[in-house]
């Protein structure tokens, strides 16, 4: 992975670019790229990129040009089919001076234009700037795994892999949006164009802008998730369907593995997913291979029975990161200078000291699991979306809501008053199955009781409905999906590009200069699975099935079998117990006073209440669900005001390193 | 003394308030779902349960833990007049 940015001045010929103005972005995206920086400068474009050396180490330095220097590319990411691609333009006579992917997506855009980034299996973000025509195209692969930011005034556009490099120009507004944080308190992340800074936007994942000369722009959807129902493979036998499955993650493994001219490791997080992509990567690279896992001092968090025997079961190199809740508080603001936005769970921060072994342990790029859970039914939501939707065929039936406790099993050792209630919360609304986002529903209804802490001015007035369906538009087609299938669009399209890919994926992984690489999304495993019938994901409360049928035989059953336990890390009670010194000058009336999002008095109160909790039950007191989220998500917020606004971001200038490259066409 | 249904609508409606809803200015009309308002969640029931228990030295029995009697400030105010007057 990489860093990319750029400023572009639109129509009238100005001045060009005063350099020190993209070395500032090139400064504060160090992390992103150690190896090298370079700079292109013409009259009206600056392009920057930081680059972190996986592929052509030797030449593949970027910015990069075509044969007449007419574009000019910024890149931040992988290919992972360049080399077939290459063979294809090479017959179609172009030439190529670097080993490079990057150099393959210039040629690839000369000779197909646009619909190249359809031809594309990777994850990447990227800029071509046509310095004859003074056009530009910005795009963003498909699922969203690499991030692009961009902010457009006065005809001037700046655009950059994360926003900390648009803070450091005094031209870029630095303020929170009202939609933005009303989306975090809603849908546990912002949805793309969206983020919390006002008139800053991210690409949509998956689309490409081209701007014109005037500064002018179309934007173009090239993918989309899709579930078309008519072109299932749905007379496949299950056995059928997982064998093929079986060789397309082989292909997407073994891509992501011996396409790096560095090594790569390989996440366990002691769960399916990631058991099946480490194992199909020691077969196809079964030298020295390396495994790593975040462990938790909280046995209620901690997996690493499973982790172990699965490194056992490989014979890996493994490392582990045993995290604590004072680990988790200690690196809390940092890991929010690096999500660029409000959680509200601090599970990104065991992801950042994980990456930080990695780099540690000298290795630049890691396979991980992530897509699975979204393309093949993994998660907890579908599956209780299922039980209320057969709860609601016969609302007066007694048996039918204890389904809830095999999914939920800690419903089963709870009080009978405790489950009634349950009951009563995924009854509410149980009957509007014709919802969209019926899934979602009650995990948002939650979710939306936070925005009471916001100012009047920061809560979002717009009906609920007419909020959630202008944030989510719907596609087309959608109505002819499935329901598993609806629930799956929606968990894509919001929580897996604005959060697991983002704040919780490569922020957290760049953060340290390593690259996360993701078999299960690759091109082909993606569109195997979107034409998947609903039968092969998920059967009454079986998840994953077409998963763990071609898991056998590959990881131990003990994993194939266990149940599923979500990702989770300690949450407010990081911050409550033992608590650093920023914790209360963070939450004080005085600075939420000062950075203005959050009522004062709101917020002393749910923090007076989560401190009483913990003084009457101790370090291991039950806070509610909705009182978890609120602290760190306000907590957050405050950081992120600390950290990146305000002048927070502006790194100390280093000196700089001697791989700076500079290309002046001015 | 039991304390008035006055005072009990006081106390919870304090306890509300600075509890669930951290926000001491909110009026909540007695008939109003909490639930359904988005008041409380399933946990937060559980707290004015458990909050109730300890002002007013009650247990309650699982048949009177059904959501008629604590669905809203005018239910959970009659339940309990109701309880602590025959107690």
């Amino acid at each position: 992975m990489c860093g990319i940015a750029g400023i572009i001045n639109f129509g009238d010929r100005r001045p060009p670019l005063p350099l020190d103005r993209l070395q500032s972005m090139a400064q504060v995206l160090r992390h992103r790229g150690p190896d090298d920086t370079g700079i292109y400068r013409d009259r009206m474009a600056g392009l920057v990129s930081t680059r972190l050396s996986i592929i052509d180490l030797a030449t593949g330095a970027q910015p990069l040009a075509n044969e007449d220097e007419s574009l000019w590319i910024v890149y931040n990411g992988e290919l992972f089919n360049y080399i077939e691609l290459k063979r294809e333009l090479e017959a179609a006579g172009h030439t190529f001076r670097t080993r490079s992917d990057t150099e393959v997506v210039v040629h690839a855009y000369e000779e197909y234009g646009i619909d190249c980034l359809t031809r594309f299996n990777g994850q990447w973000a990227l800029a071509i700037w046509n310095a004859k025509e003074g056009s530009l195209l910005l795009a963003r692969d498909p699922v969203g795994v690499c991030p692009l930011f961009l902010h457009m005034s006065n005809n001037r556009l700046w655009f950059a892999s994360e926003v900390k490099a648009l803070f450091t120009d005094s031209e870029v507004p630095q303020a929170f949006s009202t939609s933005g944080l009303n989306q975090v308190f809603t849908f546990w992340s912002t949805v793309a164009p969206g983020t919390v800074f006002e008139g800053i936007e991210q690409l949509r994942p998956g689309s490409a802008r081209i701007y014109e000369r005037s500064g002018a722009f179309i934007e173009k959807c090239f993918w989309a998730p899709s579930f078309p129902r008519e072109a299932t493979h749905s007379r496949m036998p299950l056995r059928d369907a997982a064998e093929q499955l079986r060789e397309r993650l082989v292909e997407a493994t073994t891509l992501r593995l011996t396409r790096a001219d560095v090594p790569v490791g390989s996440y366990l997080s002691g769960g399916l997913d990631s058991s099946v992509v480490a194992s199909l990567g020691l077969a196809a690279h079964p030298v020295d291979y390396r495994t790593y896992s975040v462990r938790f001092a909280d046995a209620e968090f901690d997996e690493s029975r499973y982790q172990r025997m699965m490194a056992r079961h490989l014979g890996s190199t493994h490392r582990e990161i045993s995290v604590t809740r004072s680990d988790i508080a200690r690196v809390f603001p940092e890991v929010i200078r690096h999500a660029e936005s409000p959680v509200l769970r601090t599970a990104p921060a065991p992801m950042y000291l994980l990456s930080g072994l990695v780099r540690e342990d000298g290795i630049k790029a890691v396979l991980t699991g992530e897509g699975a859970d979204e393309f093949l039914g993994g998660y907890d939501l579908f599956r209780e979306s299922e039980i209320r939707r057969f709860w609601s065929h016969a609302p007066q039936s007694a048996m039918r809501p204890l389904l809830f406790q095999r999914l939920y099993p800690y419903l089963a050792r709870s009080p009978q008053s405790a489950q009634a209630l349950a009951h009563n919360f995924w009854k509410q609304g149980m009957d509007r199955t014709d919802i969209a986002w019926y899934s979602h529903e009650p995990r948002w209804r939650t979710t939306m009781q936070l925005r009471r802490f916001l100012r009047p001015e920061f809560r979002s007035s717009e009906p609920e409905a007419e909020f959630i369906e202008r944030a989510v538009p719907l596609p087309e087609g959608f109505s002819r999906w499935g329901t598993l299938e609806h629930a799956q669009y929606i968990e894509i399209v919001t929580l897996l590009s604005g959060y697991l890919l983002s704040s919780q994926g490569d922020r957290m992984l760049m953060a340290h200069s390593v690259e996360g690489r993701f078999p299960f999304l690759d091109a082909g495993v993606i569109e195997f699975c979107q034409r998947l019938p609903s039968q092969h994901k998920l059967v009454g409360l079986r998840e994953k099935v077409i998963l763990k049928t071609l898991a056998h035989g590959v990881i131990p059953e003990e994993i194939i079998n266990r149940p599923k336990q979500p990702y989770r890390a300690p949450d407010a009670l990081s911050f409550l117990v033992d608590p650093p010194a920023y914790v209360a000058d963070m939450l004080s009336p005085e600075s939420l006073e000062s950075v203005g999002v959050f009522d004062p008095r709101s917020v002393t109160m749910l923090h007076e209440k989560c401190r009483r909790v913990v003084r009457d039950q101790g370090a291991n007191a039950l806070l509610s669900n909705t009182d978890n989220m609120g602290l760190v998500g306000i907590l957050s917020t405050q950081l992120l005001h600390h950290t990146l606004m305000k002048g927070g971001s502006v790194a100390p200038m280093q000196a700089r390193t001697t791989s700076e490259r500079l290309i002046e066409r001015t | 003394m039991n304390p008035t249904h006055e005072e009990i609508r006081t106390a919870v409606l304090r306890f509300l308030q600075t509890s669930l809803l951290f926000d001491e200015t909110r009026q909540i009309p007695d008939a109003q779902s909490l639930l359904g308002a988005g008041i409380v969640d399933s946990t937060g029931i559980l707290e004015m349960i458990g909050f109730l228990e300890q002002t007013y030295d009650v247990k309650f029995r699982d048949d009177e833990l059904v959501a008629e009697n604590f669905d809203s400030l005018g239910a959970i105010t009659s339940f309990m007049s109701a309880k602590l007057g025959g107690k």
